[in-house]
């Protein structure tokens, strides 16, 4: 490897930088001789400029362009109506994406929260609890690529001889035959999702965990003293605590869900039965080209997380309201 | 904090009321299966990564032929295949380049959409106009927009520029080679965005109102009270949205890819995703390569886990 390769690219970098500083330095000017003189409107343009420009050319207007797209075909030459859409729910393999995207956004919200719930409450003042913690939580400090090879390499199978995959391993040793896991449908949309629940697991706990230290403990002397076993503590008290904490903690794995993308590209490639729409998407319209089906999926996509921010809005509209 | 939701029976020194003793063997029995299960969970979570690490000491030969709790039995490591991956010219190797293209797209990646966002975050939170709550609500609820609706026409924005009929608007970037990277640099500062402003207003928010009101009456302006007062108090949440958008740059495998160009400028966690997607021959080395990108971003949020989980909670707990 020549040294000249990484030279150029930490001239980029250098360039780069002082590029931004020379933008900050002309907007902090001009902000500066707007607010001398007085002109509020002036300088809240100059401070909110670079972040509508960025969401506005990179998000909201690709965003409307990507709507339009989903009615055209593949190269975006021909009006085509609901083609598009009329195609999803009529292929094999689409739908088979849809119903795996179904499973996906139910099951492992579902499982991280209910498991992250469960560890947080048996770990809550155990001694040793930060580690604990810890050890759960690791897992979302490492890319969604990094922990499909981790998890690949569990799931390995090798037709015949030692295995290589500690999961069959277990099952030789406990006297099974291995099983190619990753190809084997429908067990492999379960394998996958095993990956992302290990790393939503340490989310929620750390979250919900922060919220039932928030639980006042008479209530729950309260309910000890009035004769309440510790299941009835558990689920008549603590969680009507907490239950903002797990409405927030399962939205936010619910969106981190349907936007997955890179567990199923580095594990099947959506190969075997395991596709799912965000993964469609980009394989539609990068690797197959068709900007069309994969701007249909992008929707589709969209559409799903569209009750998710109406929820989301009335929430803050809600707050404000409270603040004033 | 010492508040103890559910101390155990163990620990409570109090002896319960009319408990018999069958209801004592009972709790600690489910005692026990929680004291398990916690510690399987725990064990669980450590297990895959703690192989992938031992493997990657391992010989290629190794790895091919037993799984890596051999080791326990036949110890055997080396350090080869970290240096095949990084510096061989051969095929699968030369990763170092890679590196390089994550650490050159991280640092802008990071820098750009924090300060776009604070001073949004600042118009927004404390300088009064019309529209300001309409317009906070928008990019608010951007933040929940997949980013798959905007990965096309962003693409063909660097590719093709941006036309409305015959007119040009912006001509097309023509990047080529390592000034590719710029497209990815723009595309985390596009993304970023609206999570950074979101945090950050929510912080600014909280900043005490007479502080500002006292600056203003001294004769500060906008930009000096952003620049002396209100950067310095949110200095901590700052530091929590950089450490957020650096694991989200830094362990990005779709920006990385689709904005990337060659394999040569994509960034390592890019060309990781591919290996592992295709398991070509290489797949021997892939523990190697997978730990080099694994091991900064995790170091970093070991040591600034209390940052972070700051950052989590201010943005998730409230409301």
């Amino acid at each position: 490897m020549d040294i000249s390769a990484l030279t150029a690219r930490f001239g980029l970098l250098a360039v780069g930088l002082a590029a931004f500083v020379v933008v900050m330095l002309a907007l902090y000017g001009i902000a500066e001789l707007a607010s001398r003189r007085n002109r509020s409107r002036l300088v809240a343009s100059v401070f909110l400029f670079p972040a509508l420009l960025f969401l506005g050319v990179g998000l909201v207007y690709p965003a409307v362009r990507t709507f339009v797209m989903s009615f055209f075909n593949g190269d975006g030459t021909q009006f085509i109506a609901f083609d598009n859409y009329a195609w999803v729910f009529s292929d094999d393999d689409a739908l088979q994406t849809l119903i795996n995207t179904a499973l996906w956004i139910v099951i492992v919200p579902a499982l991280s929260t209910a498991l992250g719930l469960v560890y947080a409450v048996l770990i809550d003042g155990r001694r040793g609890e930060r580690v604990y913690k810890a050890l759960v939580f690791l897992p979302m400090g490492i890319s969604f690529v990094g922990a499909s090879i981790i998890w690949k390499f569990v799931y390995q199978y090798k037709a015949s001889g030692d295995q290589l995959g500690l999961l069959n391993q277990l099952l030789v040793w406990f006297g099974l035959d291995p099983v190619n896991w990753l190809n084997n449908f429908p067990t492999n949309n379960f394998l996958l999702m095993v990956v992302l629940v290990w790393i939503e697991v340490g989310f929620a706990t750390v979250v919900l965990s922060a919220a039932l230290k928030g639980v006042p403990t008479e209530i729950i002397e309260a309910a000890r003293i009035d004769g309440a076993n510790p299941s009835q503590i558990f689920w008549n008290v603590t969680v009507p605590s907490i239950r903002s904490a797990i409405v927030v903690v399962a939205v936010t794995v619910f969106i981190a869900t349907l936007k997955l993308f890179d567990i199923v590209r580095a594990m099947t490639g959506g190969h075997h039965g395991t596709d799912v729409l965000a993964h469609n998407m980009w394989d539609q319209a990068f690797r197959l080209g068709n900007d069309g089906r994969g701007a249909t999926m992008a929707v589709l996509l969209f559409a799903l997380v569209i009750p998710v921010v109406i929820y989301q809005v009335r929430n803050i509209r809600r707050q404000e309201l409270e603040a004033r | 904090m010492s508040v103890k939701t559910e101390p155990g029976p163990e620990t409570d020194p109090r002896p319960s009321i009319g408990e018999s003793r069958g209801d004592r063997l009972r709790r600690m029995f489910s005692s026990r299966v929680a004291s398990a299960f916690a510690v399987a969970i725990a064990v669980l979570w450590t297990i895959p990564t703690a192989g992938l690490f031992i493997s990657s000491l391992r010989p290629e030969d190794d790895i091919r032929t037993s799984g890596w709790w051999t080791v326990f039995t036949d110890p055997n490591f080396t350090l080869d295949t970290y240096n095949y991956v990084l510096y061989s010219t051969s095929a699968g190797g030369g990763l170092i380049r890679n590196l390089v293209n994550t650490v050159v797209i991280t640092i802008p990646g990071v820098i750009i959409p924090v300060v776009f966002a604070a001073m949004a975050a600042y118009a927004l939170s404390w300088i009064d106009f019309k529209g300001r709550n309409t317009l906070y609500i928008a990019i608010f609820a951007l933040q929940v927009v997949p980013i798959q609706m905007a990965l096309i026409p962003l693409l063909s924005f660097f590719s093709k520029g941006l036309a409305i009929g015959d007119f040009t608007l912006v001509p097309a970037w023509q990047l080529e080679g390592v000034n590719t990277i710029v497209q990815v640099w723009i595309a985390h500062s596009i993304f970023g965005l609206p999570l950074a402003i979101f945090l950050l207003h929510n912080f600014m928010r909280e900043l005490p109102g007479d502080v500002m009101e006292a600056a203003r009456i001294d004769g500060a302006s906008h930009s000096q009270i952003f620049r002396k007062v209100v950067l310095p108090l949110v200095t901590p949440a700052l530091a929590s949205i950089g450490i957020f958008q650096f694991l989200w740059v830094w362990n990005d495998f779709l920006v990385g890819r689709t904005f990337g160009g060659g394999e040569a400028t994509r960034p390592l966690t890019a060309v990781l995703g591919d290996m592992a997607g295709t398991w070509g021959f290489g797949w021997t080395r892939l523990p190697a390569a997978a730990f080099i990108a694994i091991i900064v971003p995790l170091l970093v949020f070991l040591l600034l886990q209390r940052y972070f989980v700051r950052g989590l909670l201010a943005g998730s707990v409230k409301g």
